[in-house]
């Protein structure tokens, strides 16, 4: 890899913090999280949690059609109730309002109140403005809204036929996107392979599905103009201006303060509606308004739900077991608009061929509307689909060959000494052990015992399966994912940065200011407070983190596509850095002794190996604030530093796309195996073992770590097992509550076992990858292959997601002649 | 529709009244009328368990109860498992040690359907135990299992 191609900034940084032979102090143990205390007391200052002086409260109106004319809408009983300060409806985003923004190419148009027509079950067609929710609540029965209701389209592939009705008419189409890519010579290997499996694949729409939903205040002040927005995510770089465009405002004028959020998982990742929508009920009033979903609307108009894909997937390999070529052609189900593109699916192709050295690839996508509401981010953001297709295939190739998983799987691995490897798609894997993570996780999980466990329980009549399942973990994407798709892009950002601001006050004290969305449930302060008390060796718990808001902030593109973690120690160490030459310039001229012979040590410099030479913090701090006589003539007074940190290693795509440039290169790498038992009788899946090795690069914080891991495979387990959104033949969603939308409970989830492996990317702040959504990546295709597994003997192919008890229960049934 | 009731309870060891609509939830009742912000809400249909709260020592959804019927109750919320500026709560502790919350949602509730658990089950009882008690609250983010991991700590008991 040419060292041309990083980042300059970003490749001094690593080489800063790359780490010699001394043990690193704070980054890599299990400290407790900084964030915790005010959680544990109730005290987290959630979006709905906020009450600001003169308040009013949004209920929404929702369309009772998945595809519907809007002839009339009477709010005069609604505006009639005592209590009710405005009724807004799709006229006032027409005279008042923009489009909501999207990444999608043509006129594929969303409003943050629907205009003329609505497209899926639950768009909003009218919001209540009242003095409280429950006013705002009992108003919206008032609206009278008269439908005329259109044919919908819920088949994305019957929504492609040419008398299809049209989701978007001014489209004249529902693909709102096709094309086939193709990397390497597909043809003559699928030509010349020994062998070939094909498979047709279905992977359901479910949702992130946070405890805290979307909410949003919007505070207008009408003597500046400016809109102020608390929301619980958004993100400043990419869609803080594409919002104010919507409110027809400035970008100056808006300012968004980021708020805590109860969870995201994606789905607060691109938030256009529930912030678009509260700033512009304030603005037309007023005063504050408080808008916050209820989780029926979570669950049926969110601001994005996950992927939603139909396959047709073929694995080419030879009579050895040697993988030579993959062929993918989707049809993806956007639902009824098309707000990232298909960037879900660039995703996809960053680690399509997963840690195996396939050299052909051909992916064909077809991104169809529907009236269904609109598919965006969830936990993967699509390469825990391609995964779980890849992962389907491996283990149908491995039944065609009658080898053992394990055995197909490592003789396909890329070898250790192959890094940086580059993917036929163009993305690279920076590093990586393969072979170490595959050797730990069989040791760990003593696998040769369950092997043997399960041949014994298959003959008491026992149904025990093994799933055995590798997968990359992509992260810090890079914008090019976003547009890489067409051939004539409108607009081609190449930025995704992040910043970190560090003051440390006249007595010595740390305040580190982040500059994208608030905690979502990750541990950003604890991040920055070890990667801060490892540059400075101080207690991490004393370090304040704080968020700017949008009119103060530096670029950031936030959490999301597991990258914040990486990112932000990079900006953190690059704004040390800045500070730490500051105090050894400082401390060098007070102690009279080089800059080399100083260190920092317990929250204090001094000089090496003389205990009792040294300088507090705070006494370098009060000099640099208050004695400025006492400093370097050319050294401003202060201490406080702040760096914007790039993405360390991206490059474009070339013009006929076929390499896409490196896009998503710091790459984790993981195995889980599970053993299942399945009661064939009710359909029930219980864990007899389950084991997780993954390499996240270096780890900041092991703990949280496990944390991340073991909340994404019990997530995933939701998808393999139970999650589905279910649409009737009208189009009305059945599952629209916790009752019929099952989540994972504490007695569906498996105790399991986290071991890691350290590989450090050459590329990152201290040799960090991201780790957010590795779990979320494995556990769909390892429960695939161990009820597979354990239904063996009844010739079971799992094709389609989640696995219903039922149909366990049915599967049976049908082989056993009782069906 | 609009007219108002006296609700007289004690909320964490304090006695406090309110004037409410019939129809106002004990949630919102604590949100809103006593600015008692921990507890969260989050299906209002009385499934995923986040907002529960102690009604004389046990576990009640408190979005399925008006606060009228709360009325001369006991009520312990997250607020009350320790003094807000003190130092945190064995439970708390346990959970703070062990990585047993995430986006902290959950985690009120968590610690209130623990605490009730903890009560019967002194000495942590049994992984599958503690499963079963907390099966009624749902997290998004933990899967669980160092919240048991908690739970069995905060017992003292090995894991």
């Amino acid at each position: 890899m040419s060292v041309a191609e990083q980042d300059p900034n970003a490749a001094k940084v690593a080489r800063e913090t790359r780490g010699g032979d001394a043990p690193r102090r704070w980054l890599g143990k299990s400290v407790n999280r900084v964030e915790d205390p005010r959680f544990l007391r109730g005290q987290g200052r959630y979006l709905d949690d906020i009450v600001l002086p003169g308040m009013l409260h949004a209920a929404v109106v929702r369309s009772p059609h998945a595809h519907a004319r809007i002839v009339s809408i009477d709010t005069s009983r609604a505006e009639a109730l005592p209590g009710v300060v405005r009724v807004v409806t799709g006229k006032d985003v027409v005279e008042n309002a923009a489009p909501l923004p999207s990444f999608g190419a043509g006129p594929i148009v969303q409003d943050m109140i629907a205009i003329e027509k609505v497209r899926h079950y639950g768009e909003t067609v009218a919001a209540v403005i009242a003095e409280s929710r429950y006013l705002a609540e009992d108003a919206c029965d008032l609206v009278e809204v008269v439908y005329d209701e259109l044919p919908v389209v819920l088949d994305p592939v019957a929504a492609r036929e040419d008398d299809a009705p049209l989701v978007h008419e001014a489209l004249g189409t529902n693909t709102a996107y096709e094309r086939t890519f193709s990397f390497g010579e597909v043809d003559r290997a699928f030509a010349e392979s020994d062998r070939t499996v094909s498979a047709e694949l279905y992977w359901p729409r479910s949702t992130g599905m946070p405890m805290d939903m979307n909410g949003a205040i919007g505070d207008y002040d009408p003597g500046t103009g400016v809109v102020t927005i608390h929301a619980n995510s958004m993100n400043f770089t990419y869609f803080l201006w594409l919002i104010a465009a919507s409110l027809k405002i400035p970008a100056s004028k808006l300012r968004l303060v980021p708020v805590v959020a109860g969870g995201s998982f994606g789905s607060k990742f691109f938030m256009h509606k529930v912030p678009a929508l509260a700033g512009f009920l304030s603005k037309l009033v007023g005063r504050p308004v408080k808008y916050v979903e209820d989780r029926i609307t979570h669950i049926t108009a969110n601001d994005h739900c996950g992927s939603d894909r139909r396959y047709e997937a073929s694995l080419a390999f030879d009579d050895d077991g040697t993988f030579q070529a993959l062929r993918i052609s989707c049809v993806d189900d956007y639902g009824a608009y098309l707000q990232f593109g298909t960037g879900t699916h660039g995703n996809a192709l960053s680690q399509i061929v997963g840690p195996y050295r396939i050299q052909h690839v051909e992916y064909s996508l077809a991104a169809v509307l529907t009236n269904k509401n609109q598919q965006g981010a969830y936990r993967g953001f699509g390469a825990e689909v391609s995964n779980w297709v890849l992962e389907r295939l491996v283990d149908l190739a491995a039944r065609e060959l009658d080898l053992d998983r394990v055995e197909l799987r490592r003789r396909n691995l890329i070898p250790a000494g192959s890094f940086p490897y580059r993917t036929p798609t163009g993305n690279i894997y920076d590093s990586g052990n393969y072979q170490g993570v595959l050797a730990q996780v069989l040791e760990e999980s003593d696998y040769e015992h369950w092997v043997a466990y399960r041949e014994r329980a298959r003959a008491e009549g026992r149904h025990v399966g093994i799933g055995v399942v590798a997968s990359q973990e992509r992260s810090v994407f890079s914008s090019t994912e976003f547009w890489f798709w067409f051939d004539d892009p409108q607009f081609t950002p190449t930025s995704s940065p992040e910043s970190a601001s560090i003051r440390i006050d006249p007595t010595g004290e740390i305040v580190v200011t982040l500059h994208s969305q608030a905690m979502w449930g990750n541990s950003p302060e604890t991040v920055v407070s070890q990667v801060v008390a490892e540059e400075f060796d101080v207690d991490p718990a004393s370090i304040v983190v704080t968020y700017a808001d949008s009119q103060n902030a530096l670029p950031g593109t936030g959490p999301g596509g597991s990258r914040y973690t990486v990112m932000v120690s990079g900006a953190v160490a690059g704004a040390s850095a800045e500070l730490k030459d500051k105090i050894r310039r400082i401390a060098s001229d007070k102690l009279e002794v080089a800059e080399a012979d100083l260190e920092f040590r317990n929250g204090a410099v001094g000089v090496v190996g003389v205990p009792d030479r040294q300088l507090t913090l705070a006494e370098v701090a009060l000099t640099a604030y208050l004695f400025r006589l006492d400093l370097p003539p050319d050294m401003p007074s202060g201490l406080a530093a702040a760096s914007v940190y790039d993405h360390p290693l991206t490059t474009l795509p070339n013009d006929d796309r076929s390499d896409l440039g490196i896009f998503y290169p710091f790459v984790g790498h993981a195995w889980h195996i599970a053993v299942v038992e399945v009661d064939v009788e009710t359909g029930s899946v219980s864990f007899l073992r389950y084991a997780a090795v993954h390499d996240a690069g270096t780890i900041v914080n092991p703990r949280t770590l496990d944390g991340q891991v073991i909340g994404g495979t019990v997530q995933g387990l939701g998808t393999a097992l139970f999650e589905e959104i279910l649409y009737d033949e009208a189009g009305r969603v059945l599952n629209e509550t916790f009752e019929r939308y099952h989540l994972p409970s504490a007695l569906d989830a498996p105790k399991m076992t986290v071991g890691h492996h350290e590989t450090p990317s050459p590329y990152t702040a201290y040799g960090i990858k991201g780790a957010g959504e590795g779990g979320r990546m494995l556990s769909p295709a390892i429960m695939s292959g161990a009820i597979e597994d354990a239904l063996a003997p009844y010739g079971v192919t799992i094709t389609s997601l989640p696995i219903r008890a039922e149909q366990i229960v049915d599967w049976v049934a049908t082989a056993t002649g009782e069906g | 529709m609009t007219e108002l009731r006296q609700v007289e309870l004690e909320v964490n060891g304090v006695r406090r009244t309110g004037l409410v609509e019939a129809r106002v939830t004990l949630a919102d009742f604590l949100r809103d009328e006593l600015d008692l912000k921990g507890t969260h809400v989050a299906c209002e249909h009385g499934f995923c368990g986040n907002c529960n709260v102690l009604l004389d020592g046990e576990t009640v959804r408190s979005c399925l109860l008006f606060a009228v019927q709360a009325a001369g109750h006991s009520l312990t919320t997250v607020e009350g498992l320790a003094d807000p500026t003190g130092s945190l709560g064995r439970l708390q502790q346990a959970f703070h040690g062990n990585g047993g919350l995430q986006c902290g949602f959950c985690t009120p509730a968590m610690l209130l359907t623990a605490h009730e658990y903890l009560e019967t089950h002194p000495d942590g009882g049994t992984d599958e135990e503690i499963r079963e008690a907390i099966n009624g609250v749902l997290c998004r983010c933990t899967g669980y299992q160092h919240i048991v991991a908690s739970i069995r700590a905060a017992a003292g008991a090995p894991g």
